[in-house]
């Protein structure tokens, strides 16, 4: 397998590396439910999280992935940063490359914004953690993650994504695991809410979502944003859209006795997802807050190169010899 | 120059005399003397056996940035890279700071052009005062002072109603309306094409129909008022069928594509290249193919660049953020020189989208080897190849798709009033 120098997208990921992460992170669950919650994999290692948007799970789920490996650490957002005095972007990537952290995570409103600092900061390792409605690619690993917990894989599986997909970058992410992992994806949102030709994913689209229930093995709800009703009429009001298209415990009957519900946060409840259905013992979108930390420790450790994937365990978990028993602790 | 100029055995293509053949042409007094056989002693020779001698090139869209951001281009680092490019006239838009929407800002770019002595520069004025798509400007006035077309290019006009009345009120003098069409209701915060490309980067998309229905809405107007309207830098298929479909019908609708539109396709922009980034922005394949459809039928009469040079500030901030626009004085002919090649256009046929063909619209006496006529002329070679190389561009823009690209076509001399301003690969002067 190549090994993955920076984590961009799942564009750029093949079906090997994916599941290596995945597996990876597997065996990271139970390091995160032990009493003392630390390895020592990424010991001396560098990690900036810098933050122009804001986050609270997938930054604090990052800042525990690495202090839970022990590496250093820093968190940077938006408003804390030299941006605000009109830094460039750039600046503020070129900048805190220069103190050579080992790796940098990212979230930015910009689409594109790891390829386009990946051209400028040649020795660090960027992973992208949201940007604009381009990929977030630690979210669907994550995801990814939940459904091999509880499905094994997800071959074959279908997987309703429904919601603001025109302006989701986990939507996309997921469309390009799909495709590369072999599940299906229905894609249910009003045409107000979807990018052009999304169908060239290959995935089914639905205005209805009533239609596209009954087979779906996974229900994926997006967040929708109460901005989109102001500033680009998607769609009437909040009342109408969780009539059409909000998730309640009637709707997930009809999608069969077993299938689960996932959402990658902040729920609105009322709006996309109805409380009863959030919080029922389908939903797995506590599990997935809990993969995250899992996730991420591993996308940390395969770009710190903290582990060798020659020396890969059946578990997925590949130690070279000086980590092995380090993460024993 | 005083003295004779002969520039010998060169194959001359003058479109506006029909005239297609080798021979000699010689200069005197800076002016076009003779086309023939040359029996006398010139003061200068240029041997332009195997090249192709034709009008100096006019571009009448391009962005010359002064006053106001001469950190992105000037008028002489502009004059230096249309004279590279075999250009020897240019109308700069007015979306300078300040704009040109009074006349002393139009005598001031004239001026300076003079006094850099390269090129023609044509200003073009504004429609509206301010470019805020309001009121009208002084258009008369403008035009005395040298504008040879009017356009709030950058932006376009988009209230109907100051439309009419700029198309009614341009008519009653003769005047042309430029347009830049798009509707910025459809496009906003768009920065390339909307389509499957589009959402595959998850950056916004600008919508074909934000071009074409804005064009439809103008065609109206332009029946309506008995205008004269020209689309700026036409990139759709849509756009160029309502264009075709409105020149059938006998209005003067005229238009001009850029040699990015009908040269590359949005794919350039796939891995964020903000420097395929343009307005309007790349099209699909099908959108590129019909523009060239448009210029092999006549129905797209010029090709101008909308040379929009750039500091590399401006597109160093990610695809969103990046500034719309590539240079393209440089790189017009030989990209342009494809159509050929492709046998989309006979040779004749391109010279004259880029020298009679606009100069007939603006009124300009330029863009032709008439004896008598003013000795501005491109002299090429068609064959011979080059490498772009964005640090090695004369314009202070380095903002090209065509970086590190093969080019086959390469000015040797441009001659303007029968001086030699680039020759060889030097700007003399």
């Amino acid at each position: 397998m190549k090994a993955i120098k920076h984590l961009f997208g799942i564009a750029g990921l093949s079906r090997e590396q994916i599941e290596y992460l995945v597996n990876m992170g597997e065996s990271f669950i139970e390091v995160n439910r032990r009493a003392i919650k630390k390895a020592p994999t990424l010991r001396g290692k560098t990690i900036i999280n810098l933050f122009f948007e804001n986050s609270t799970r997938t930054r604090t789920s990052f800042e525990l992935a690495g202090k839970r490996l022990s590496a250093d650490v820093i968190n940077i957002s938006a408003s804390t940063s030299a941006t605000t005095k009109g830094e460039t972007l750039l600046d503020t990537g070129q900048t805190l490359a220069a103190m050579q952290p080992h790796v940098l995570v990212i979230r930015h409103s910009l689409a594109g914004t790891c390829e386009f600092l990946a051209e400028h900061l040649p020795n660090t390792a960027l992973v992208n953690a949201g940007d604009g409605a381009h990929e977030h690619p630690t979210q669907i690993l994550t995801d990814l993650l939940t459904l091999k917990q509880a499905w094994g894989s997800p071959e074959g599986k279908i997987i309703t994504i429904v919601g603001d997909i025109a302006h989701s970058r986990v939507a996309r992410s997921h469309l390009l695991a799909a495709q590369k992992l072999g599940y299906t994806m229905r894609v249910v949102a009003p045409k107000t809410l979807l990018p052009a030709q999304i169908e060239r994913y290959g995935c089914k689209v639905y205005h209805d979502f009533d239609a596209a229930l009954p087979g779906s093995d996974a229900v994926y709800m997006l967040r929708i944003q109460s901005e989109r009703l102001t500033d680009s009429c998607a769609f009437p009001s909040i009342r109408e859209y969780h009539e059409a298209y909000g998730l309640n415990a009637k709707r997930l009957r009809a999608a069969g006795p077993d299938c689960i519900v996932m959402h990658p946060g902040p729920m609105n409840r009322g709006m996309e997802i109805a409380t009863d259905v959030a919080d029922s013992v389908k939903s797995h979108i506590l599990n997935q807050v809990e993969h995250g930390v899992a996730v991420r420790m591993a996308v940390l450790t395969a770009l710190c190169g903290g582990m060798q994937e020659e020396k890969s365990t059946d578990s997925g978990l590949p130690l070279s010899d000086d980590k092995a028993q380090g993460s024993l602790i | 120059m005083s003295g004779t100029l002969l520039i010998k055995n060169g194959h001359i293509i003058d479109p506006a005399n029909s005239i297609d053949s080798v021979a000699d042409l010689w200069i005197s007094d800076g002016r076009v003397a003779g086309i023939g056989s040359y029996e006398g002693k010139p003061d200068q020779v240029i041997d332009a056996t195997g090249k192709v001698v034709c009008p100096g090139l006019i571009d009448m869209h391009v962005h010359l940035r002064e006053p106001g951001q001469e950190w992105k281009e000037d008028i002489e680092s502009g004059s230096r890279a249309a004279v590279a490019g075999g250009v020897t006239s240019m109308c700069c838009m007015p979306n300078t700071g300040p704009h040109i929407d009074h006349a002393g800002i139009a005598l001031q770019i004239v001026a300076r052009a003079r006094q850099v002595n390269l090129c023609n520069v044509h200003p073009i004025g504004a429609v509206t005062k301010n470019l805020d798509g309001k009121e009208l400007t002084e258009m008369r006035e403008l035009s005395r002072a040298g504008c040879v077309a009017f356009s709030d290019d950058g932006l376009p006009i988009w209230h109907a109603g100051v439309m009419r009345k700029a198309l009614e009120y341009s008519a009653s003098f003769g005047f042309l309306v430029i347009q830049h069409a798009e509707e910025q209701t459809l496009t906003k915060g768009g920065a390339v094409n909307e389509g499957w490309i589009s959402t595959q980067l998850g950056v916004s998309g600008m919508p074909a129909v934000g071009e074409d229905s804005m064009i439809a809405r103008d065609i109206m107007l332009t029946k309506l008022a008995d205008a004269r309207y020209h689309v700026a830098h036409i990139s759709t298929a849509g756009a160029v069928e309502l264009v075709r479909q409105a020149r059938k019908q006998g209005l003067k609708v005229t238009t001009e594509a850029a040699p990015h539109h009908f040269a590359l396709t949005e794919e350039e922009v796939l891995g964020y290249n903000v420097d395929a980034k343009m307005s309007p922005p790349l099209r699909t394949e099908a959108d590129r193919l019909a523009v060239i459809e448009g210029l092999s039928d006549g129905t797209i009469e010029v090709i101008a660049t909308d040379h929009a040079p750039h500091h590399d500030d401006d597109k160093r901030c990610g695809l969103s953020c990046a500034a719309f626009g590539i240079v393209g004085l440089e790189t017009m002919l030989p990209v342009s020189l494809e159509l050929v090649r492709s046998g989309a256009l006979t040779m004749s046929d391109l010279i004259a989208k880029m020298t009679c063909n606009p100069a007939r619209l603006l009124g300009l006496a330029s863009g032709t080897l008439s004896t008598g006529a003013e000795a501005d002329i491109t002299i090429f070679d068609p064959d011979a190849t080059w490498i772009v190389d964005r640090e090695a561009m004369v314009s202070k823009g380095k903002n090209t798709p065509w970086h590190g690209k093969q080019m086959t076509g390469q000015v040797s001399h441009t001659v303007k009033a029968g001086r030699i301003v680039f020759a060889e690969g030097v700007v003399c002067g």
